[in-house]
């Protein structure tokens, strides 16, 4: 049992393929320690039932060609399940069950995957602690009462507590990266328009994109190579010719060019983050890369542009929860007294808080000054990236400012918690693919994780880095199981 | 322009002109919505014609239907209006229960479709209205107010439609010109097949905008807008009901509020619905989901070339051409059926005839029954017929009218009624100089009072050949027969 959910994601596949193991077996292997697990609160909705026995039947007569044969695989609460309940981590949407699935996770069912559930995430994927949850905090493998980050807190969490083989998140501001470092595992955001958005519920149109989290690069690319197609439902989706990222996977990376870029030194930088992202430089020079400083002259005004652009779609993207057609609805003398209930009984206080800065930066009267100007620094940065990238492949930062840190250390302040993402925002700004891996520890034992920013619709060339990195770096998680019961 | 033609609100020694400005919105004919698959069929079932999409249900997207760009651009060149090879959809927030995303999808910055015109023909001449812009937006739902006491009740079959809204510039000066506007801009559309323009099932209606100034001022007064008025004759009523308020308060050293009202058709007035200070925002910004729509020349070249001819150009043909009076031409184009209609029938026939008998005796049998000429119980070949019988002297334009008494109810072709009701003329010469002979005898006091100069006794004769006859006999070789004998 404990070898099945130490397995990697690809040895499993192999593992089914050669009928070593059954996907009975594996399913009912992660079924088991989720039902041990459950202090985590990785879980919003289980389909554990429905898991095995569509196990049984891929035992059955399963297609082996599948690319994830009889894999079961849980994901983010933000992908729409056709006939599962699906939450986006609010109450808004507790009692929702869509008679429809996402383009995303419906290609993970087309290559044989198997649905184990619906993971935690902070309540419409805004937060970077997975606390704002209406479903309650989740808590990281690495240590107790510690946050796993957000807002793909539960899909980062099951993965690194080995609840799931692998998984899927979405990525608006740093939601895939972020819970990635602070759990020790691999999370990839795929370049705008690669992932359909089609059914994946909303939280700002032009930064959301789905990716893999898996626990190393051979598998994110595995998982890429699945979920990355061109979708005619998603306007913003882009038909550009897609790689065998799997199969392409090369540890030769001799010769590419890696910025490092200047403004990522930010003030009160931990000095752990800082000797991570030095020996990060070091290793890549080891394996032939050439180092290249750079200049991101904007990093500065990213967080800001970001605090104005994604909250004030959001602000539109959540009006359609208003107690009309579907979800959570609590009745009031009108129409209007029907609207305020609902939205303040629906929502909890960071979604309302995005909803107001949201709604204030569209205003008119404050349209020019914050959301026009935003969009126009969001320019500024994209051209920053194009500018670096005339002399370098890839660029090497920390994914995070920080460790992972402890349950309601930063909720009180959400500037801090905003700063969390502050390595992550401008690739989302941008457009382009990142990826997050584990590069090393801090003091208390728990993850860091560095980023490698690529160029966009290249997302080989980044998964190739991070694959030779990740060879040399053999981090390992020695997690002790104290949650189990 | 003669003064005394000129619409104007008098109050005391003051005249005020009013100015007025259109946004027509029109529903582009089309099967699907403009960013949705569903149909858009009009009175179909409550929402029965309903995807996830226009249901706003978590994560669903708008995926533009390339049929209502089409159709905009088409708009727009009919409008000699410029295209915009980039325009941009924009979100309009606001909330309501038949508005299910919480926003309307519209254009607000980057229309696709920039300024144009449109020619009225007015009594003393023709006026070139300016086209502000045209954009597409989506319809909302409907919210029923009066079937359960209790709820309000939401349809969303029209929600996510495609709607044109085209506004005009301040260029309209009257009811009547307002009248003329809607039906040039109807005609045209209909001729493009781009909006059936049917008033009726909401298909076209407009926000009327209504301001007036002392003649001489070249300072716009303040304006009110009239949401929402879906005929002709209400926007003129509303029109007119506003003007006038307006004078009123003016007259009395008040000022006019900007603000939006509504007209109550069934008070005939007009009333404050909210003011501008009460105005929505409603927090325009560019629709994340949906990239700017970018047209290539090649789209639009092709749309041109797919641009049949319009009103004002056949209007052209028909008086260069047919030799047909401005006047008579405008009224054969401005729908296009009956322009069809009149073409058909001038196939293979006299264009003078047909353009009197349509013009005359079919749209008095039409509008008599409240048909449109596409219903017309006679048909453009039967009336071709027809013509062709009076022409060649089968029938006399009398008993014409007889026989397309019949053809409108029997729908027959006219040579069998003819046949069946022994109406043909009589034309023998030798027949009708009997009968004159016999009306000549029978009347000798009447030809005595003829010769003596009571040259108005000459239709008596007429009509004693033509009763004798039952109308039938030719009337020419009547006349000349009677002018013979008599003289």
């Amino acid at each position: 049992m404990s070898d099945i959910i130490n397995l990697t994601l690809s040895a499993l596949i192999d593992k089914i393929k050669k009928k070593e193991l059954s996907s009975q077996e594996i399913t009912k292997a992660f079924i088991a320690r989720a039902e041990k697990s459950k202090d985590l609160n990785t879980y919003i909705t289980t389909d554990f039932e429905n898991a095995i026995e569509k196990a049984k039947k891929f035992d059955e007569k399963g297609n082996f060609d599948y690319k994830l044969p009889g894999v079961p695989l849980a994901v983010k609460d933000l992908f729409c399940t056709d006939n599962l309940k699906t939450t986006a981590g609010s109450k808004i949407l507790s009692n929702f069950i869509p008679s429809y699935e996402s383009t995303v996770t419906q290609h993970l069912w087309d290559e044989g995957a198997i649905l184990l559930g619906k993971l935690n995430c902070d309540e419409f994927a805004m937060g970077s602690s997975n606390e704002t949850s209406f479903f309650g905090n989740v808590e990281s493998p690495v240590g107790k009462k510690v946050v796993p980050g957000g807002s793909s807190g539960g899909s980062a969490s099951a993965l690194a507590a080995k609840l799931t083989p692998a998984t899927i998140g979405t990525d608006t501001g740093g939601s895939i990266r972020q819970p990635a470092s602070f759990t020790g595992t691999v999370g990839l955001k795929p370049t705008y328009g690669s992932c359909s958005r089609y059914g994946i519920v909303a939280f700002a149109s032009s930064l959301d994109q789905a990716g893999p989290m898996t626990q190393d690069v051979s598998d994110a690319a595995l998982m890429l190579d699945v979920i990355s197609k061109y979708d005619t439902k998603d306007s913003t989706s882009v038909n550009f010719k897609r790689g065998d990222y799997f199969k392409s996977l090369s540890s030769n990376i001799k010769g590419k060019k890696i910025g490092i870029p200047k403004e990522y030194r930010v003030d009160g930088m931990p000095k752990e983050i800082e000797s991570l992202w030095q020996d990060g430089i070091t290793l890549l020079k080891n394996l032939g890369a050439k180092i290249i400083d750079i200049s991101l002259p904007h990093t500065t005004y990213a967080l800001p542009a970001y605090y104005i652009v994604a909250p004030a779609e959001a602000s539109s993207n959540l009006a359609r929860y208003d107690g009309v057609k579907y979800g959570y609805r609590s009745e009031g003398e009108n129409l209007i007294s029907m609207y305020e209930n609902t939205r303040s009984e629906g929502f909890g206080d960071e979604v309302k808080r995005r909803i107001m800065i949201g709604t204030y930066v569209l205003s008119s009267g404050y349209y020019d000054a914050y959301y026009l100007k935003a969009q126009k620094i969001r320019r500024l940065i994209k051209n920053d990236f194009d500018e670096a990238y005339k002399s370098v492949d890839a660029i090497l930062t920390p994914s995070t400012p920080s460790s992972a840190f402890k349950i309601g250390d930063k909720t009180d302040d959400p500037v801090s918690m905003y700063l969390n993402d502050i390595f992550t925002v401008p690739v989302n700004l941008s457009g382009l693919p990142a990826i997050s891996i584990p590069a090393g520890k801090d003091k208390n034992n728990y993850p860091l994780g560095l980023q490698l920013i690529g160029k966009a619709f290249e997302e080989q060339n980044l998964l190739n880095i991070s694959y030779s990195m990740e060879k040399e770096l053999s981090f390992k998680n020695n997690l002790q199981d104290w949650w189990i019961k | 322009m003669s003064k005394n033609k000129e619409y104007l609100i008098k109050r005391g020694n003051s005249e005020y002109e009013v100015i007025i400005g259109l946004e027509v919105h029109a529903q582009v004919l089309s099967k699907s919505k403009l960013f949705s698959d569903s149909p858009t069929n009009f009175g179909a079932e409550p929402n029965t014609q309903v995807s996830l999409v226009d249901a706003a249900f978590p994560g669903m997207l708008p995926v533009i239907n390339e049929f209502c760009i089409k159709q905009a651009v088409k708009t727009g060149i009919g409008l000699n209006a410029a295209i915009n090879k980039k325009s941009i959809f924009d979100r309009k927030n606001y909330f309501y229960a038949d508005l299910p995303q919480g926003y309307q999808i519209s254009q607000y910055k980057d229309p696709i479709v920039g300024e144009g015109s449109i020619l009225l023909d007015l009594p003393e001449g023709e006026k070139k209205v300016g086209i502000e812009r045209l954009h597409l937006e989506q319809d909302a739902g409907k919210s029923i107010h009066d079937i359960d006491p209790q709820n309000t009740l939401v349809d969303l079959n029209r929600s996510g439609v495609a709607l044109m809204e085209i506004v005009s510039k301040p260029d309209l000066r009257s009811p009547e010109e307002v009248n003329l506007y809607i039906k040039k801009l109807r005609s045209i559309m209909r001729y493009l097949g781009t909006c059936d323009g049917n008033m009726q099932e909401g298909s076209l209606r407009a926000d009327v905008n209504v301001s007036i100034r002392k003649i001489g001022d070249k300072k716009l007064g303040t304006r009110c807008e009239i949401k929402n008025v879906n005929s002709i004759k209400f926007m003129q009523m509303a029109i007119e009901y506003e003007a006038n308020r307006q004078a009123d308060i003016l007259e009395e050293g008040g000022s006019i509020d900007q603000e939006t009202r509504l007209f109550d058709t069934k008070k005939n007035e007009t009333r404050s619905m909210r003011s501008k200070e009460d105005a929505h925002d409603y927090r325009y910004f560019p629709d994340p989901d949906l990239l700017p729509l970018e047209l290539t020349d090649g789209f639009i070249s092709k749309i041109k070339k797919e641009i049949p001819e319009l009103p004002d150009e056949k209007k052209k043909r028909f008086v260069d051409k047919f030799k047909l009076t401005p006047y008579e031409a405008n009224i054969l184009v401005s729908d296009i059926d009956t322009s069809k209609y009149f073409e058909d029938v001038i196939k293979n026939s006299d264009i003078k005839l047909a353009t009197n008998w349509i013009t005359g005796e079919l749209f008095a049998l039409l509008n008599d029954r409240n048909l449109e000429i596409s219903q017309s119980p006679i048909s453009s070949k039967n009336l071709s017929s027809l013509i062709n019988l009076i022409k060649d002297g089968t029938i006399s334009g009398k008993i014409a009218k007889t026989v397309f008494e019949i053809m409108a109810n029997e729908s027959k072709d006219p040579k069998s009624i003819i046949d069946e009701k022994g109406l043909k003329q009589q034309s023998d010469p030798k027949e009708i100089e009997k009968i004159v002979d016999d009306v000549i005898k029978e009347n000798p006091k009447n030809v005595e009072l003829f010769k003596t100069g009571k040259d108005k006794l000459f239709g008596f004769f007429v009509g004693q050949v033509m009763k004798k006859t039952d109308g039938k006999a030719n009337p020419k070789l009547v006349n000349d027969i009677l002018k013979k004998k008599l003289n």
